[in-house]
């Protein structure tokens, strides 16, 4: 009974503002605009947002990475002629941090080589890593084909090889080169399987293995390669020696991350005397990217609420302009018998109409966009229930909140005057 | 013309005492109503008389519980009024009341059904008992095919019948009529009086508000206003 009372009154309030289309949606349009585009730039703030974060994701934020880094001196020292740079990592660098910190689940050894390489009739130079089977565990990637690493692989110094996508790629090689030798500079390597590979950036951190083509045992790396580099660069021989590049750790538990990171900071202070190496930990970025995201969230916040408080204030304008052209109706209404707050109601049900009839189209174009967006430019946008929900929410207050203030004034208008005026 | 408060049985359905309405106009005070006491049985038909600014249209806005006296008593079937709160009065004239304006007051975006049916709206009729009252209505005054026309395609003499038909729907007990002829032509206005002397016949009471000695004479009563006092009184009150 009294629902459908309501029912008629919502009927009743959609029939009058039918009897004027065009007015009733330019009023609309505000809301319209408003809650589309919260709705859009919060689809498209979400989307890179999200593509940020699983990025970070992706380096594993239970990790640390700890890398070396050529110092300024060294690079400054080694223009000079056949001068040697020693930098990195150290294996007594690896082996101290394993054994220092029992937060520590596991860790993998990265040494970087570039040889030139040949499978079959393809010949090219290759950026290989040697490393540990715990490389697999820490940078999870999908096996295309064959396996990884064994720690026997490494214990035993068997030449096997692993390639990446990427090298799998640049070798023409398939599942078939399964069991096929690689040769590595002078060496044979057997190819044991091929890895997914993954590319990208989050911050000043890159994916581990973007660039990566071949993985080998490190056991193997160091006895066949030795720990110099040489390198021609511009007629200059460019010699360096470098035992670890990388290392990364993997820590139990993510309360474990920052601490531990710190302790790797300071121990490596301790027995380096210079700065060749960087200690970076993806959830670090991982929370500068969410606080950036909830900044952002205010920003766009702050924007949505400016425009929806405009579209509120043009409904109210709209609503105000409407009480006062239809006085003569409300002195009508009021001397037949409605009482005040029936007349408050009406006008407030016209203005909640128009508001949420306003924010569901609006929420067709902050749908619609988004789309487009992805559609044309290829940019992730994500619709989230809440962007939904939350504009719908604040459109039907903007209704009340605006249409509170034209529908009591409606409700003030004196019957004898409305009928006196003609 | 004593009247004792609370005592319906004597059959008065309205009684004014000592009745004032004063309008502060800056320094200034206009005397709408002066002290005006008076009592109209049930069924009677009256015409309220007399020259422009005399108090006429105060006096029905009183009467029909559309303002409040400045002091004096209103006393509607038995129950002062006076002192009412907006609420209350809405209710009495929802319930009680019937109004016909000189300038018709129709809703102009409303159809002729919709207007008529406005009283049962507010006293919570369901849609489809409204639409079969309003049909009814706009038969007995002869308007049963112009249901969906609205008031803007209709003659003077039609809107004031829909008018008619609207202050009936709530089967009023008293009918207010401010100059319910005063934009129709002499022939039309007989008509729509004709209308009146119909429902008065049928027992209701009616106020009628008149410049016109020849649309009074249709009255069982008259009174004649000046100044805001009641100046004289013809038929028997
Ligand atoms: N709202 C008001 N404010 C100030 N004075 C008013 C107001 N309404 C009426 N008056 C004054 O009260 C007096 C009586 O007015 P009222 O409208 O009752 O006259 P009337 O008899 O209906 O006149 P008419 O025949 O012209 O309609 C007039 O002097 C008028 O100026
Ligand atoms: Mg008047």
């Amino acid at each position: 009974m009294r629902q459908a009372k309501v029912i008629r009154n919502i009927a009743l309030g959609i029939e009058n503002l039918l009897l004027h289309k065009l007015r009733s949606f330019l009023t609309m349009l505000g809301i319209v605009f408003g809650v589309g585009s919260v709705i859009a730039m919060l689809s498209v703030g979400e989307g890179a947002s999200k593509e940020a974060l699983d990025q970070i994701r992706k380096l594993g934020s239970n990790n640390i990475i700890v890398s070396a880094i050529k110092s300024i001196d060294d690079e400054a020292a080694s223009t000079t002629h056949s001068h040697m740079s020693i930098y990195g990592l150290t294996y007594e660098d690896h082996i101290r941090v394993v054994e220092s910190f029992g937060t520590i689940r596991q860790t993998a050894p990265v040494k970087l080589i570039r040889k030139e390489g040949r499978l079959g009739e393809r010949a090219l130079e290759l950026r290989i890593v040697g490393t540990t089977a715990e490389w697999f565990e820490l940078v999870r990637r999908p096996i295309l084909a064959g396996r990884v690493l064994l720690d026997s692989d490494v214990e035993d110094n068997l030449p096997v090889a692993v390639l990446t996508e990427f090298g799998a790629r640049k070798l023409l090689a398939a599942e078939s080169t399964i069991g096929q030798s690689l040769r590595i500079g002078g060496d044979y390597f057997e190819v044991v399987g091929i890895v997914k590979s993954e590319s990208g950036q989050a911050g000043n951190i890159q994916v581990p293995d973007e660039q990566i083509d071949v993985y080998i045992p490190i056991s193997v790396a160091r006895t066949y390669f030795g720990d110099i580099m040489v390198r021609m660069t511009a007629g200059t021989r460019e010699r360096e020696m470098v035992e670890l590049h990388q290392m990364i750790v993997q820590v139990g538990s993510i309360d474990d991350v920052e601490p531990t990171a710190k302790g790797i900071e300071d121990m490596l202070e301790r027995f380096h005397k210079k700065k060749d190496y960087l200690v970076s930990v993806p959830l670090a970025l991982l929370r500068q990217a969410e606080a950036t995201k909830r900044t952002f969230n205010i920003v766009l916040g702050s924007i949505a609420g400016i425009s929806l408080l405009v579209g509120g204030i043009g409904i109210m304008n709209i609503m105000l302009a409407s009480v006062t052209e239809r006085t003569q109706e409300i002195g009508i209404r009021r001397a037949i018998g409605a009482k005040r707050r029936q007349i408050v109601s009406q006008f407030l049900i016209e203005t909640v109409v128009l508001s949420i009839v306003g924010g569901l189209i609006g929420i067709g174009l902050g749908v619609l966009v988004p789309f487009l967006v992805t559609y044309f430019a290829g940019m992730a946008t994500v619709i989230t229930v809440s962007s939904i929900v939350l504009p719908l929410v604040i459109s039907f207050a903007v209704g009340i909140v605006f249409g509170l203030y034209p529908a009591v004034r409606a409700a003030k208008v004196d019957p004898i005057v409305a009928l006196r005026h003609e | 013309m004593s009247a004792e408060a609370g005592s319906s049985c004597d059959g008065k359905i309205v009684q004014l005492e000592d009745a004032r309405k004063i309008y502060q106009m800056g320094t200034q005070a206009v005397n709408a109503l002066a002290g005006v006491t008076l009592s109209f049985k049930r069924g009677s038909f009256w015409a309220i008389m007399g020259p422009s600014g005399s108090g006429k249209s105060t006096m029905m806005n009183v009467l029909g519980c559309l303002d409040h006296l400045t002091s004096g008593r209103y006393i509607l079937e038995g129950q002062d009024v006076s002192t009412l709160d907006d609420d209350s009065l809405s209710e009495l004239r929802l319930r009680l009341f019937g109004f016909i304006f000189q300038s018709f007051n129709l809703i102009p975006q409303l159809t002729v059904q919709r207007n008529i049916e406005l009283p049962l709206y507010y006293l919570g009729w369901d849609a489809h008992r409204s639409a079969e009252r309003a049909k009814e209505l706009a038969e007995e005054v002869g308007l049963g095919e112009r249901l969906d026309h609205h008031p803007t395609e209709l003659s003077g003499g039609q809107m004031q019948r829909v008018a008619i038909a609207r202050a009936l729907a709530n089967e009023p007990e008293i009918i207010f009529a401010d100059e319910p002829t005063g934009n129709l032509d002499t022939a039309t206005g007989e008509q729509i009086l004709r209308l009146l002397v119909e429902l008065n016949e049928q027992g209701k009471t009616i106020i009628m508000v008149t410049h016109e000695s020849h649309i009074a004479s249709h009255a069982g009563h008259s009174l004649h206003m000046l100044d805001g006092r009641v100046e004289r009184v013809e038929g028997d009150g």
